[in-house]
């Protein structure tokens, strides 16, 4: 099994043994890798049944639920790491959620499609329309991803909300690259978020 | 059709009275269960299914009082969802039913059927006594223990209960608590049995044909609750019954009305009116949290099993939100679970038909 890059890296950086929270696992891919190369008490949430289903067919624990919402549900530091990745661009409030995966899990990692990838400047330069890549195949009007950000304005934010970086990492072309130029250079980021 | 005297049923007596929630001891329990499979030599693989209020231990074998199959034949059994070839199946008629255990219909210690002397009961209390039963085959720690609709109310007493005597612990279509909408019609269904003067107070036993017509009503009026409404749209409409206008009268001109004409009738072959008395009773006394001192994350506190709880999108008698109530218990003690809500379109029944994503889940949970 391959994960994708960036799930690769948080697969890496999760300390062995720990209780993590996937939210928003799909098939619960991480949560397997997680369980069976460290050891790790794994749990989901997922909004998709049939992907909850495929999870739960792996041995997996998995809650159906809006993280949109359900998140709200679980107490506080309950998990030592909270994940979510691919999923922040998505959420009704990208800030909302971040607090929320702050207050259930004491170390959260979270990545996301960075929209300021030279590639997309350029797609937008050039065509004057919302760019479509590879990962980011939808059309604007159906596109689940209702809320684009950029490495800078993420950093802004979790300064203004006196969220920690503790690591970051980033990805172009399905691999890992330098910090520098990271805005421009990166077409997808990790972080390691803390209180 | 066969009557219950007629028929030879598998039976074991518990070895000591049964302690009840009321106080009372219930003496001289047996309990009439089926078994499918093979228990294996560590008795690791033994699955408890709980059957549902008027459902039975003929999970899936064919039902000799009414000889139809086991009202899950079509999951348990040999390479099916619950695999009778990997696990050891047990079912328990409840105790308060009417298909060989002990309930209102059995003989009392005045040597009489006990009608109305029956001390009610609750669903911890059938939980007690199947336990008790486990307990004198031998079974210890259970692979599973499985129940959909007051079943899956079984389930989770187990759970609170028992919480180190089962693996995994699988609810479907139930709640951990009878709402008051759920109270209330079951209070018609009671109200209509108790009306009929066959009733006479519950000691219709001795001659009389019993309370058939009210018991006919109060399974009409819960077989509503157990569809959909689009459900209903979609199987009946507004079509007639067997004719091309309305009689003007009150015969069943529509199919509605003789679809639950018959549903109602049917149920009087084979089910105890004082049984359906004493059962619902238990289901409208559940209530999870308040046992547990009104938190239901207490209730789950203890527990070392693994949940899997499913809903289904247009169940109205037990809600995804009901549901989702126990998610919210079990994440706060930090329990592994699993939660689904499916879509089908058979409302509560959706359950005990076939709804091939319900057997996705609960294969990939059970294995």
């Amino acid at each position: 099994m391959t994960l994708r890059a960036d799930l690769a890296k948080i697969a890496e950086l999760v300390p062995a043994g720990v209780r993590v929270l996937d939210v928003g696992c799909g098939d619960g891919e991480l949560m397997a890798e997680l369980r069976d190369a460290k050891g790790v008490d794994a749990r989901g949430m997922e909004i998709d049944a049939a992907e909850v289903e495929k999870a739960v067919a792996r041995g997996l624990s998995v809650v159906q639920g809006d993280a949109n919402r359900d998140l709200a549900d679980y107490p506080d530091q309950a998990f030592d790491v909270a994940i979510l990745s691919q999923t922040l661009q998505t959420a009704e409030r990208p800030d909302w959620l971040l607090e929320q995966l702050l207050r259930v899990g004491k170390v959260a990692f979270v990545s996301f499609p960075n929209f300021a990838y030279w590639r997309m400047r350029l797609s937008l330069l050039w065509t004057g329309r919302m760019p479509n890549s590879r990962h980011l195949p939808a059309n604007w009007y159906e596109t689940a991803n209702i809320h684009h950000t950029t490495i800078f304005d993420f950093l802004e934010l979790a300064g203004e909300r006196g969220i920690r970086v503790e690591g970051s990492w980033f990805f172009a072309a399905g691999r890992e690259i330098g910090g520098a130029n990271a805005n421009w250079r990166a077409e997808h980021a990790v972080f390691q978020l803390s209180r | 059709m066969a009557t219950l005297s007629d028929l030879t049923l598998n039976r074991l007596a518990l070895s000591a009275p049964l302690p009840l929630d009321s106080g009372r001891d219930l003496p001289g329990v047996e309990l009439a269960y089926e078994t499918y499979g093979e228990l294996a030599a560590d008795k690791s693989n033994a699955i408890l299914l709980f059957h549902a209020l008027t459902m039975d231990q003929f999970v899936a074998s064919e039902n000799p009082l009414t000889g139809k199959p086991g009202w899950w034949q079509a999951s348990v059994g040999p390479g099916k969802v619950i695999d009778t070839d990997r696990f050891f199946v047990i079912c328990a008629n409840v105790i308060g039913g009417c298909m060989g255990s002990t309930g209102p219909s059995s003989i009392g210690p005045e040597g009489k059927p006990w009608g109305m002397e029956f001390p009610v009961i609750t669903i911890r209390d059938m939980v007690r006594a199947q336990v008790a039963m486990l307990d004198q085959l031998g079974i210890g720690r259970l692979h599973a223990v499985v129940g959909g609709s007051m079943g899956g109310m079984q389930a989770l007493s187990f759970a609170a209960n028992y919480p180190d005597r089962a693996g995994r612990v699988l609810a479907i279509a139930t709640t951990a608590r009878h709402s008051a909408q759920n109270i209330a019609f079951h209070e018609v269904g009671r109200q209509a049995i108790m009306a009929d003067p066959e009733w006479q107070g519950g000691a219709y036993y001795e001659g009389g044909k019993g309370p058939e017509k009210g018991l006919s009503v109060a399974r009409m009026a819960a077989h509503i609750t157990y569809l959909s409404e689009a459900g209903l749209t979609e199987k009946f409409g507004r079509r007639l019954q067997d004719r091309d206008s309305k009689t003007f009268g009150f015969d069943a001109d529509f199919q509605i009305e003789s679809y639950l004409r018959y549903q109602g009738l049917s149920f009087t072959n084979r089910f105890d009116a004082n049984s359906y008395l004493y059962i619902t009773r238990a289901m409208d006394y559940f209530d999870l949290a308040e046992e547990h001192g009104g938190m239901l994350a207490d209730a789950f506190r203890q527990s070392d099993a693994r949940f899997c709880l499913i809903s289904f999108d247009t169940d109205w008698l037990y809600t995804t939100s009901d549901m989702r109530e126990v998610v919210h218990a079990l994440n706060a003690v930090a329990a592994p679970v699993s939660f689904v809500e499916l879509s089908a379109p058979f409302g509560h029944d959706s359950f005990l038909l076939d709804v091939p994503a319900l057997d996705r889940v609960m294969k990939g949970f059970l294995e």
